[in-house]
């Protein structure tokens, strides 16, 4: 930039020759110079001015669109990263031990409506009615027409019933997701698996929930999300508990019996292989519980772990084991048996006359009571109690069925001298056929308890020591004559290569009031097997046997739980992958030397 | 040679906006590609396990047992008993394919005469 002077020469000079004031031009000058500089700042800060508001004016709007847009969108959660793992809200599906599926879920619909929406109420309740025949049309036109906002119609839809109600085309009719579960194998299993219903339910989805069986009981780890659907392995193997129901079934037809159940348990470690209860209900389409005071007439009810019985003489090998356990006999002392005995007013009798006295084996094997109630004499109370109590006989099972924590076994409320003498023969000590099971299974795998469960397990899982080795074996020694001996009361139980070894017992039913029934019995056979090699325990109980054989009636157990275990073993022995086999002679070494 | 330094630094910052603004995008699209894909996972498990349900379905022992009763005379299926447990030895396997008219090349003694004491040493 040229600085224009303030004091040219040329104009002073002039001025001077005019006789002008030299100053006067200087101080124009400067007011020039004043000036120009004034509207260069001016422009300059008026320019600021306009950036700095454009500026302003930008933020704003950029801060404005934002807000609109968010005013105006669906609100999402911001997402920096995505989830690796994803979590499996599913309910987690149940297998047998061998994989296969006995509960899974299914993604179906559910129907609700919207009364305010609809077009045509009264048409849509006619046209529901036509899909779901047990709709009470008239009362659905009643509630279409009402005031209200929001119904449910139908929990589950199939897809073909989900397509029928679409084509009504009635925009109040509304359909939302929900997961039912599956039961793809029917009965099998009922009363193992139990059943579900909904907890929470909204248009969604809705909470499945377990309502019995080990679906209640597991609830809480079904649930779990944290164990990404990985299914629960069951002990249960379906081959085994689907012929063990079939057997089972034409065993209880054959015999007349209005109930039966079947428990099959791995001796080592307390697996239930299979469980079954007749008659049994399909959890797809559980009935409702039945109504009065007698709930065994339910098809809900689980026989084998809720129905607590007085089993009878099953319960005369544990007087035998404990006697020789602690020393007081040994399989061929005798034993007393002059009857009746009496205790007080009352008297002990056996079935049949059996002489005078017997041995230890020969009691077990003809099953005399009053050989067993001299037994836990000499055992005493305080000790038969300690040994009952330690084979479970005095608490409810750890199975993990939601119905064994209310079956608590029925004690003597005043355990006196008669009452050892009763409860060694099995009567007056009411426990579930699972109890008797968990207790065979001591005496079969040496002496140890085992917890009864049915969740699949990796090898032996032995408890605490309840007899000993050698009384254990003594015992099963017995338990092979009660089948193999000709005398013997399971002789039909014998199945060639598989040396069955079991006690019979049958027990009156008790009257609801008191008392007994002449002419009702509970027919119980335990049995182990293969008796030199033990491995598992098959308990059979039938409920109200009855059967016409060698020319009269016959209820002993004998007679009718014994063929139907026969025939149980011989069907899922081989299953079990169990050869048949010739029994070493060791054990036939121990014969009757009595009489 | 403050203009230069001025110009670099606005041109990196523009670089660095546009790598920025980038990276951004592109992780939009993993984020939706993974949800996509999340969605197809899921829809195939939910497929899966209709499939498999029905499998189990198909497979239940009712009705195997009903379709063995029913096809028996072409199958002929029993249920497993203890005398259906064999032998190895009893097994027909196929007898193995001889060659008849091959020559024979390298003959061998096929009597047992003798055998026994030539073992004995």
């Amino acid at each position: 930039m040229i600085r224009t002077p303030l004091r040219p020469l040329a104009r002073i000079l002039d001025a001077r020759q005019k006789g002008e004031n030299p100053d006067a031009i200087e101080r124009e000058n400067l007011r020039l110079r004043h000036e120009e500089i004034r509207d260069r700042l001016r422009l300059r800060a008026e320019q600021r001015l306009l950036l700095l508001g454009i500026m302003y004016f930008c933020a704003f709007l950029v801060i404005a669109v934002r807000m609109g847009g968010l005013a105006a969108s669906e609100a999402t959660e911001p997402r920096a990263a995505t989830n690796g793992a994803s979590i499996i809200g599913q309910r987690a599906d149940i297998v047998d031990r061998r994989g296969r599926i006995l509960a899974t879920n299914m993604e179906v619909y559910s129907l609700y409506a919207h009364p305010q929406q609809m077009i045509d109420p009264l048409r849509a309740a006619e046209e529901l009615g036509k899909i779901f025949p047990e709709i009470d049309v008239a009362d659905l036109k009643k509630r279409f027409t009402s005031e209200r906002k929001f119904m449910w119609i139908r929990k589950k839809l199939s897809p073909e019933q989900k397509q029928a109600v679409h084509d009504i085309g009635e925009p109040g009719l509304l359909f939302g997701p929900r997961e039912m579960r599956l039961y793809p194998n029917g009965a099998v299993a009922a009363h193992v698996l139990g059943g579900y219903g909904f907890g929470r339910e909204g248009v969604h989805s809705a909470e499945v929930l377990g309502t019995a069986g080990i679906e209640k009981f597991e609830d809480k780890l079904l649930r779990d999300p944290a164990r990404e659907g990985a299914p629960l392995e069951l002990s249960i193997d379906l081959t085994l508990q689907a012929a063990a129901e079939k057997v089972l079934y034409g065993g209880m037809k054959i015999m007349g019996a209005k109930g039966a159940t079947a428990i099959l348990m791995d001796a080592s470690n307390g697996e239930i292989l299979s469980l079954a209860s007749l008659p049994d209900f399909d959890p797809n389409d559980r009935p409702l519980p039945a109504l009065g005071d007698d709930p065994s007439i339910s098809p809900l009810f689980n026989r084998a772990v809720q129905g607590v019985y007085e089993l009878g003489s099953t319960f005369k090998i544990f007087a035998a084991a404990q006697a020789m356990d602690l020393g007081i006999v040994g399989p061929d002392s005798m034993v007393d048996i002059r009857g009746p005995l009496t205790w007080g007013r009352f008297r002990i009798r056996d079935f049949n006359n059996y002489g005078k006295e017997l041995s230890v084996t020969k009691v077990i094997v003809k099953s005399s009571n009053i050989g067993t109630a001299r037994l836990a004499q000499k055992i005493g109370t305080p000790r038969q109690q300690d040994f009952l109590k330690r084979l479970g006989f005095f608490d409810v099972t750890p199975v993990e069925l939601q119905e064994a924590k209310h079956a608590k076994p029925l004690l003597p409320p005043n355990w006196s001298e008669l009452s050892t003498m009763t409860i060694s023969y099995g009567h007056g000590l009411s426990v579930s056929p699972l109890h008797l099971a968990t207790a065979y299974a001591a005496v079969a795998n040496g002496g140890r308890m085992v917890a009864p469960t049915l969740l699949r397990q990796t090898g032996p899982k032995l408890g605490d020591r309840v007899m000993s080795e050698s009384a254990a074996a003594a015992a099963r020694a017995m338990l092979r004559l009660v089948v193999s001996h000709k005398e013997g009361t399971a002789s039909f139980g014998e199945v060639k290569g598989y040396a069955v070894g079991g006690k019979t017992g049958t027990a009156d039913k008790p009257k609801p009031k008191g008392g007994y029934y002449k002419d009702k019995v509970i027919a119980t056979f335990a049995s182990i097997f293969p008796i030199h090699d033990p491995k598992y325990v098959l308990v059979v109980t039938l409920d109200e046997p009855e059967i016409h054989a060698a020319g009269e009636l016959r209820r002993t157990a004998g007679w009718t739980a014994v063929p139907v275990a026969a025939e149980m073993i011989e069907r899922l022995a081989p299953l079990l992958g169990l050869r048949p086999t010739i029994e070493p002679e060791t054990l036939a070494g121990i014969t009757l030397t009595s009489q | 040679m403050r203009s230069v330094l001025y110009v670099m630094t606005a041109l990196t910052v523009i670089g660095l906006a546009f790598w920025a603004y980038h990276e951004n995008y592109e992780t939009q699209e993993a984020i939706e590609k993974t949800a996509k894909l999340q969605s197809e996972i899921g829809a195939a498990r939910v497929r899966l396990s209709v499939l498999r349900a029905e499998w189990a379905y198909l497979n239940r022992p009712d009705r195997l047992r009903d379709l063995a009763e029913l096809n028996f005379d072409r199958l002929g299926l029993l249920p497993l008993r203890p005398r259906h447990f064999g032998n190895v030895d009893q097994v027909a396997f196929p007898a193995p394919v001889f060659d008849d008219f091959a020559p024979i090349t390298n003959s061998v003694v096929t009597s047992s005469q003798g055998a026994e004491q030539e073992q004995e040493p």
